[in-house]
């Protein structure tokens, strides 16, 4: 993938010395934010893994915590990596092992730096979990493809500057095999984007309607056909993205419960208590195999508990929320804002418990669904034996829809 | 709180594969069943390749003292394989609970380092005398049945002890007009009855001790023995977690052999979406119960004092995985899963023994509370 070995050296007190020398250059307190990201990027130590010239330094992955951990000490600005969730958990990954040296070049200094968003153009009305199964279509015209289709349930789409999409371009092949993957600018013609409001009242996601799009054949990632496996590094790197920095304890949903229980001492009942207890035991267990995960993760052995994960905070953030709406009683009746708003990130601490609650239902649908990502553990990790397919070699053209 | 080390070190991998080798030898399924009828306390032949040759019965004692010098890490590495093999031997009682508690006494005193040391070296095999059933953790240490007379004997019963039968010696509690104190006693004396109990767990069985005058030495008095009773409790239940982690291994490896294996409807049983979803949950299950079960480990290694959370944590989470790993295990398997000849139901009776040993799940839950800061509501 990248130029290993070129670097061998970089350890993390070579990384802290480039550090303060990047503080030095461009001391936070009086650079412009966005001139010290790109700063940053250039110096190499925005995701210190990847090869150098393209905000890397070839050095381990464990090593970015040191650089991290340093510049939020000096007061650093950040990039705002929840904002650009999909870039950098996705797209980037993908254009790493995919894009051309061009494309890269392009393409993923913005993309760190938070002034180009990208957002995951991969749903559709007729094809969720089975992805595959998409109608969006690319058809070849000189250098160019012309796209037609609908996708659905976009995040971001409304900020952003750029898509990764996939669309068939060879409908006689069987599904899996006639679809292609491109990088589709969000301000082209033909491009429409209409907000779609959700369970929450606001309008995270988005329709995303394609008519006559021109992609340049330069923006294709792949080969032609090849799509679905270059999709399948997105996906994977979607769901391993989540192992990011470490959590304290009583980090994630569980402290703003158990901050209420404490200081609300009127709202407790001895039932509630028992389901509270409960759940803070499994928000610690989950916590531990968090990080159990990251430490395999730097000793090289990564392992498939990414899915777990996943998983697990599905089901706690749904209980918790749960129960905190239940603790606050006539409270828990009301609601902060039904106002439709666009937001540019989920925000499940900005907001209220009835909030909580209703986003909550959505961690065990997107990005995978439980049902899904249970299917691929017992698969891929247990080895069980797949369900019998009936949809494998027939051509996309011909299967029922 | 400084990082814990949640991952096993190449020393614990190393230590994993030889207990993991002489279990698989010597202490296949099919020979724990028959060990089981056999009506012995525990299987001696191999408690002596495993305590005395192999030398876990000492893992955790100090070198100087006779032992291995190593830590609650290594031993839950073995515990590990011990649940993954219900194997019929004391280690939990004798080389955890019994030395552990005399670690905590005064081991500048002879008797105490005597007994240790014979402990360690896998020879005498000792128990703690009280119920398993007693919560580690609780406040206070558990209550003395037994009475100390002036004359140096002891007198009383103790209901429900693991470890009992089978033991030379006993570690009883007991109190006297000295106070708590600890003593220690010999199962050969005329006057210490030990009766095997009908237990649920066939490989851990109760016995219920009657002492009647009983010659006793004393080990420590009020000022030790309380702390060293309850620190060698919250040590058996933080490794107690390492052996429920092995049972639930057990339990989801072999059902999902045994199901990848057993076709119905012209498909193996195993390519069942409803078992398939039952089977990766529980493997998530495992994955969180890894990581608490080690923390436990390493909080105890490093004398965290973090250590009653991380030891409430595990034991309230592995206990219920380990139960509901070995409920499933019995209904994937189907009628086969409900007979004798199969290993199955061992597991689950260790792990429902488990369970209840050294505290229940809720009582784990309560202690936290406690220890979070999550008051119960008053009234
Ligand atoms: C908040 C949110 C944000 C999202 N953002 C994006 C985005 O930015 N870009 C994007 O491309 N997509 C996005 N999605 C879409 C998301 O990836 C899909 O919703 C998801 O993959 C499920 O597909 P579906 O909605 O079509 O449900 P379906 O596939 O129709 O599923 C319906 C039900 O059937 C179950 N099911 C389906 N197949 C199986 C099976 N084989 N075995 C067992 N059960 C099965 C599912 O688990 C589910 O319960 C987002 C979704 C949400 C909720």
């Amino acid at each position: 993938m990248s130029a290993a070995g070129q670097h061998p050296a970089v350890d993390a007190d070579e990384l802290r010395r480039r550090v303060r020398d990047l503080l030095d250059a461009h001391p936070p307190a009086t650079t412009a934010p966005l001139d010290f990201l790109r700063a940053r990027f250039d110096a190499g130590l925005a995701w210190v893994h990847y090869p150098a010239g393209l905000g890397g330094l070839d050095a381990p992955r464990s090593l970015q915590a040191v650089v991290d951990a340093e510049l939020a000490a000096a007061g650093a600005p950040d990039n705002d990596p929840r904002r650009i969730g999909i870039g950098l958990g996705m797209a980037a990954p993908t254009i790493l092992g995919f894009g051309t040296d061009e494309q890269r070049r392009r393409l993923l200094r913005p993309l760190w730096t938070g002034e180009e968003v990208w957002c995951q153009l991969f749903s559709e009305p007729g094809a969720g979990s089975d992805l595959a199964a998409l109608a969006t279509r690319a058809v070849r015209d000189g250098d160019d493809w012309v796209v037609d289709g609908q996708k659905v349930w976009t995040s971001s789409a409304h900020i952003a500057r750029w898509a990764i999409l996939i669309a068939r371009t060879d409908p006689d092949q069987p599904k899996h095999r006639g679809i292609s993957y491109f990088i589709c600018d969000m301000t082209d013609p033909g491009v429409e984007v209409r907000p779609l409001r959700q369970i929450t009242g606001e309008a995270e996601f988005n329709e995303v309607f394609l008519t006559g799009v021109r992609i340049p054949d330069s923006r294709r990632l792949g080969e032609i056909g090849e799509g679905w496996r270059v999709a399948q590094t997105t996906l994977m790197n979607e769901r391993v993205a989540i192992g990011g920095g470490r959590v304290p304890r009583e980090g994630g949903m569980i402290g703003l419960v158990a901050d209420t229980w404490r200081e609300r001492p009127e709202l407790r009942t001895h039932d509630l208590h028992q389901r509270l207890l409960r759940l803070w035991m499994e928000s610690e267990a989950a916590r531990l195999a968090g990080e159990r995960l990251r430490q395999q993760l730097a000793v090289g052995q990564p392992g498939p508990e990414g899915s777990a994960m996943k998983l697990a905070f599905a089901r706690l953030n749904q209980h918790i929320s749960a129960l905190e709406v239940e603790l606050l009683g006539e409270e828990g009746l009301g609601y902060d804002d039904w106002t439709l708003r666009r937001p540019e990130l989920v925000d499940f601490t900005g907001r209220e418990a009835g909030y909580r609650y209703l986003r909550a239902k959505g961690n065990s649908i997107e990005g995978g669904t439980s049902e899904v990502l249970l299917n691929i553990i017992a698969e891929r990790v247990l080895g069980l034996p797949p369900e019998p397919r009936t949809d494998k070699d027939v051509p996309w053209k011909d299967l029922p829809r | 709180m400084s990082t814990p080390d949640l991952l096993y070190s190449e020393a614990e991998d190393d230590l994993r594969a030889a207990v993991r080798s002489l279990l698989t030898d010597r202490c296949p399924p099919a020979t724990v069943l028959l060990e089981a009828e056999s009506g012995r306390a525990h299987d001696i032949a191999l408690w002596g390749a495993l305590g005395a040759e192999m030398g876990t019965a000492g893992l955790m004692v100090p070198d100087k003292l006779g032992g291995q010098g190593a830590t609650a890490r290594e031993a839950a590495v073995v515990m590990e394989e011990l649940g993954r093999a219900v194997a019929p031997v004391p280690y939990l009682t004798s080389a955890v609970l019994a030395a552990g508690t005399l670690l905590g006494c005064d081991t500048d005193q002879e008797p105490v380092a005597r007994l240790l040391g014979a402990l360690a070296e896998g020879r005498t095999v000792g128990a703690l005398a009280v119920p398993l059933s007693t919560t580690a953790g609780a406040p206070g240490p558990p209550t003395a049945t037994v009475r100390a007379d002036g004359d140096g004997t002891l007198s009383g019963q103790v209901s429900g002890v693991a470890g009992a039968a089978g033991a030379d010696v006993l570690l009883v509690p007991a109190t006297g007009a000295d106070g708590y104190g600890l003593y220690a006693v010999e199962t050969a004396e005329a006057s210490v009855t030990v009766e095997p109990l009908t237990s649920l767990d066939l490989t851990r069985p109760l016995a219920a001790v009657t002492l009647t005058g009983a010659p006793a030495r004393r080990l420590a008095g009020p000022d030790r023995a309380a702390a060293a009773i309850g620190r060698a409790l919250l040590t058996g239940a933080g490794l107690l977690a390492s052996e429920q982690l092995g049972v639930a291994e057990w339990c989801l490896t072999e059902t999902v052999r045994h199901t990848k294996e057993r076709h119905q409807f012209g498909r193996p049983v195993g390519s069942f979406q409803a078992l398939k979803h039952r089977m990766a949950a529980l493997w998530l299950e495992l994955v969180s119960a890894r990581a608490t079960a080690r923390y436990a480990a390493d909080a105890l290694a490093t004398d965290s004092p973090d250590t009653p959370v991380a030891v409430a944590v595990a034991q309230a989470h592995c206990a219920e995985v380990a139960v509901r790993a070995a409920e499933e295990c019995v209904q994937l398997h189907g009628g086969i899963g409900m007979t004798w000849e199969h290993p199955a139901h061992l597991y689950l009776k260790r792990a429902k023994s488990d369970e209840i040993a050294l505290g229940t799940p809720g009582r784990h839950r309560q202690a936290l509370a406690g220890l979070v800061d999550l008051a119960a509501p008053t009234g």
